[in-house]
């Protein structure tokens, strides 16, 4: 009885949201998220634009405010405070609408998540400013920064454990109300999204109080290789939870925007426990020319980052399977003709779109540097810069910035009118074409040994340093037409936020394919998917682990050199 | 479920390609010895410059035709910063750290490691053609990264 009255409560509720659209509470929540995103976006973004200037020897750091510091601030920015401010805000919102509201004990998490962050963040810059904490993201010891830094890291990771945890409460709580009810599909990406989350950063998290306890004199040597290991098995998990989120629009959103139908349910949520338990191994292919691990152990992890191909090469698969069937049921005919029936005009697909295609070459730059004997070649030049700025940089931010084109509406009820859409278009083009003179440059740069993380240099004039001068002028060419998208993105997004007309826009969730299909259940236990991960990782890394605290060298003090 | 045909055809096509990845690179690995530099021996950090082979780095011949060549890395430069080898011998470079985590790579080839303090990496390479070559650390190291550099001349 009491049973049933909750069920019609529920679904009462679910209609209103459907009608009204979002809560005004969880708008809030999701539009401060979005709002701190993009502040991060212009902020790195012109950060970026500087590092692109100098490297290419047109203008100088001052004294005051080196590359180097400029550098770790644009990481850090970028790659920790945009894209996971704007998964959580996005992810929360799809719980929202996906699943009825979010819950109001989970919605103070999220805010205790949020300011969490903000706080830790602010930690972290203050010393980077400072010039205390000249590590880069990826703060490898024993270079040391002040105590500050570490704590605002270990702040960001809790915030974000905090966020984790309110997901799985929402769903968890939604799945007793539903029961033999599959989860929704975009709740199940977020699902997939969170458990990736706190899994692979409980790696980091232990490196990072280590790192606390050694930078503030408590411990007074600290075990190098096993600090970088913790480290990676994090930042590689990190990289694919963004691809994940971005993946998570094309097989959802996208077909909705185009007018079709979802690409298979149960194939759908296949990839996504794929991605979930093969992922955080993964970030062992960071460290193939390290010492202190065999060659035997790297050929396996080679293998493991390589399954992770195997989910990618399926969404390939789905998408061009969802737009041809599309443009056919258009009336699109012949080989190719069904592509001329997708609605190119329209920002919220040419975005996405553009960045599925990046993702075909970024990919493959992918598989090359897993493999042992080329990633030799590439490890640390500019070619693995160009990599990220071509699979984060476009595949997953070009995602994220046509994904904004609906949801800011949708949480400001307010509407994309056709000249917002046209800017939208715009910018896309331009961002299009500066990663395409910016991340091409730099990848073929890289192939001709120019080191990354590295201010102008000419080595003394030497002749092969000389000849990677063109190509930097063609970065900052590529550079500067990305600080002009950054701005009218940036623009776009506050100006949906606040200004654009008032009006209704839908959350586009696409149907399935077959709605009667029935996904085997399974594929909704996340206990045993979650087993399965620990048991890959377990299989990754117990090994290296052990013998890196087992055969240790004496370990190594704080070390300043900036 | 059901998986379409053209579905199944693009998977097997996916998981030969994979497969075909792995072998390449184990038969590279193991039956050419072309595995990355992975070399795993230990050392105190801070007594590196009492510690053989590294308190007397250099250039040694070690074979016919073969050479080590023992070398320090600290911010921001390679001890020794010259080295001359001639061409065509089979050179070994012995790596360690007397700080923090440093790149070395030598522009134009495909030599490329890690040098990670309390840690030895070797890395062998034949220098076919003469010429001067670059070698850089191509892991951030401090103010003067953009710095550390040096040439290695074969003849
Ligand atoms: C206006 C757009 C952008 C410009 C002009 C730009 C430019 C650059 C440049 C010149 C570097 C330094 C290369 C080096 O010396 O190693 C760099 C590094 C980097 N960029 Fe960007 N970038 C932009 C956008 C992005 C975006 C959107 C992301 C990710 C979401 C991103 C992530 C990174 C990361 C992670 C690094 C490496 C930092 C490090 O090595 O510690 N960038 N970027
Ligand atoms: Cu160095
Ligand atoms: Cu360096």
């Amino acid at each position: 009885m009491k049973q049933q009255k909750q069920e019609t409560k529920r679904t009462l509720k679910e209609k209103a949201t459907q009608a009204l659209g979002i809560s005004e509470a969880d708008a809030k929540l999701s539009k401060s998220y979005m709002s701190v995103a993009f502040l991060a976006l212009l902020i790195g973004g012109f950060l970026g634009l500087l590092q692109g200037l100098e490297r290419a020897g047109l203008v100088q750091m001052p004294s005051w405010f080196t590359y180097y510091q400029v550098l770790t601030a644009h990481g850090l920015l970028l790659v920790l405070v945009l894209t996971a401010f704007f998964a959580i805000g996005y992810f929360y919102a799809g719980l929202s609408h996906t699943l009825g509201g979010v819950l109001p004990h989970v919605r103070t998490m999220a805010w205790i998540g949020f300011w969490m962050k903000i706080v830790g963040f602010v930690f972290a810059v203050i010393p980077v400013l400072m010039n205390d904490a000249t590590v880069m993201f990826t703060f490898y010891p024993p270079m040391a920064a002040s105590p500050l830094f570490y704590i605002g890291l270990a702040l960001i990771v809790i915030g974000v454990w905090i966020c984790a945890f309110g997901a799985f409460i929402n769903v968890a709580t939604w799945r007793k109300q539903n029961p033999g009810k599959h989860i929704p599909i975009l709740a199940f990406f977020a699902t997939g999204v969170f458990v990736l989350l706190f899994f692979g950063s409980i790696g980091v998290t232990i490196e990072v109080i280590m790192l606390i306890f050694w930078s503030a004199g408590v411990m007074e040597t600290i075990n190098v290789m096993l600090s970088r290991t913790l480290f990676w098995s994090f930042g590689h998990t990190l990289v694919n939870i963004w691809y994940l989120t971005a993946v998570s629009a094309w097989y959802v959103i996208v077909p909705k925007i185009i007018g079709g139908k979802r690409f298979s349910d149960t194939l759908t949520r296949v990839v996504v426990a794929m991605l979930v338990i093969t992922n955080i191994p993964g970030g062992f292919h960071h460290q193939i020319v390290d010492p202190a691990m065999g060659p035997a152990l790297k050929y396996m992890h080679v293998f493991m980052s390589l399954s992770i191909a195997f989910p990618s090469l399926m969404t390939a698969f789905a998408m061009f399977y969802v737009f041809e069937r599309t443009g056919r049921a258009k009336g699109g005919k012949g080989l190719f003709g069904w592509l001329k029936k997708l609605p190119w005009k329209d920002v919220r697909f040419l975005a996405p779109f553009i960045a599925m295609v990046a993702f075909i070459p970024a990919g493959a730059g992918g598989i090359a540097q897993t493999t042992n004997q080329l990633n030799q070649v590439v490890h640390n030049t500019m070619w693995v810069v160009g990599h990220f700025h071509l699979t984060v940089g476009t595949s997953v931010i070009l995602t994220f910035f046509g994904i904004s084109y609906w949801l800011i509406p949708y949480l400001s009820k307010r509407v994309l009118t056709p000249a917002m859409n046209k800017v939208g278009v715009i910018q896309t083009i331009i961002w299009t074409v500066g990663m395409f003179f910016m991340a091409g440059s730099m990848h073929y740069v890289g192939l001709l040994g120019s080191p990354r993380r590295t201010s102008y240099t000419t080595y003394g004039d030497h002749a092969v340093a000389l000849g990677w001068d063109p190509y930097m002028i063609l970065l900052a060419i590529g550079g500067t037409l990305l600080i002009i998208g950054v701005l009218i993105q940036v623009y776009a997004v506050f100006h949906l936020m606040f200004f654009a007309p008032k009006g209704q826009t839908e959350f586009p969730i696409a149907e399935s394919e077959e709605p009667q299909e029935q996904s085997p259940l399974w594929t909704d236990r996340w206990g045993v998917i979650i087993a399965l991960m620990i048991l890959v990782i377990a299989i990754g890394y117990v090994v290296p682990l052990t013998d890196l605290i087992v055969n240790a060298p004496p370990g190594s003090p704080p070390i300043r050199t900036w | 479920m059901k998986i379409h045909r053209y579905e199944k055809i693009w998977l097997a096509l996916s998981f030969g390609i994979i497969l075909a990845f792995m072998l390449i690179i184990g038969v590279q690995a193991f039956a050419f010895e072309h595995a990355p530099p992975s070399h795993k021996e230990i050392i105190d950090p801070q007594k590196v410059d009492v510690t053989a082979p590294f308190d007397n780095p250099g250039v040694f011949q070690t074979g016919d035709n073969e050479y080590e060549v023992v070398m320090t890395l600290q911010a921001f430069g390679f001890t020794p910063h010259e080295v001359e080898v001639p061409a065509g011998a089979k050179v070994t470079f012995t790596l360690t750290s007397k700080d923090v985590i440093h790149g070395f790579q030598i522009a134009q080839t495909n030599v490329n490691a890690m040098v990670v303090p309390g840690h030895i990496q070797k890395v062998t390479q034949t220098f076919r053609n003469p010429g001067e070559y670059l070698v850089l650390c191509n892991e951030y190291c401090g103010i003067g990264h953009e710095m550390m550099g040096m040439t290695i001349t074969v003849k």
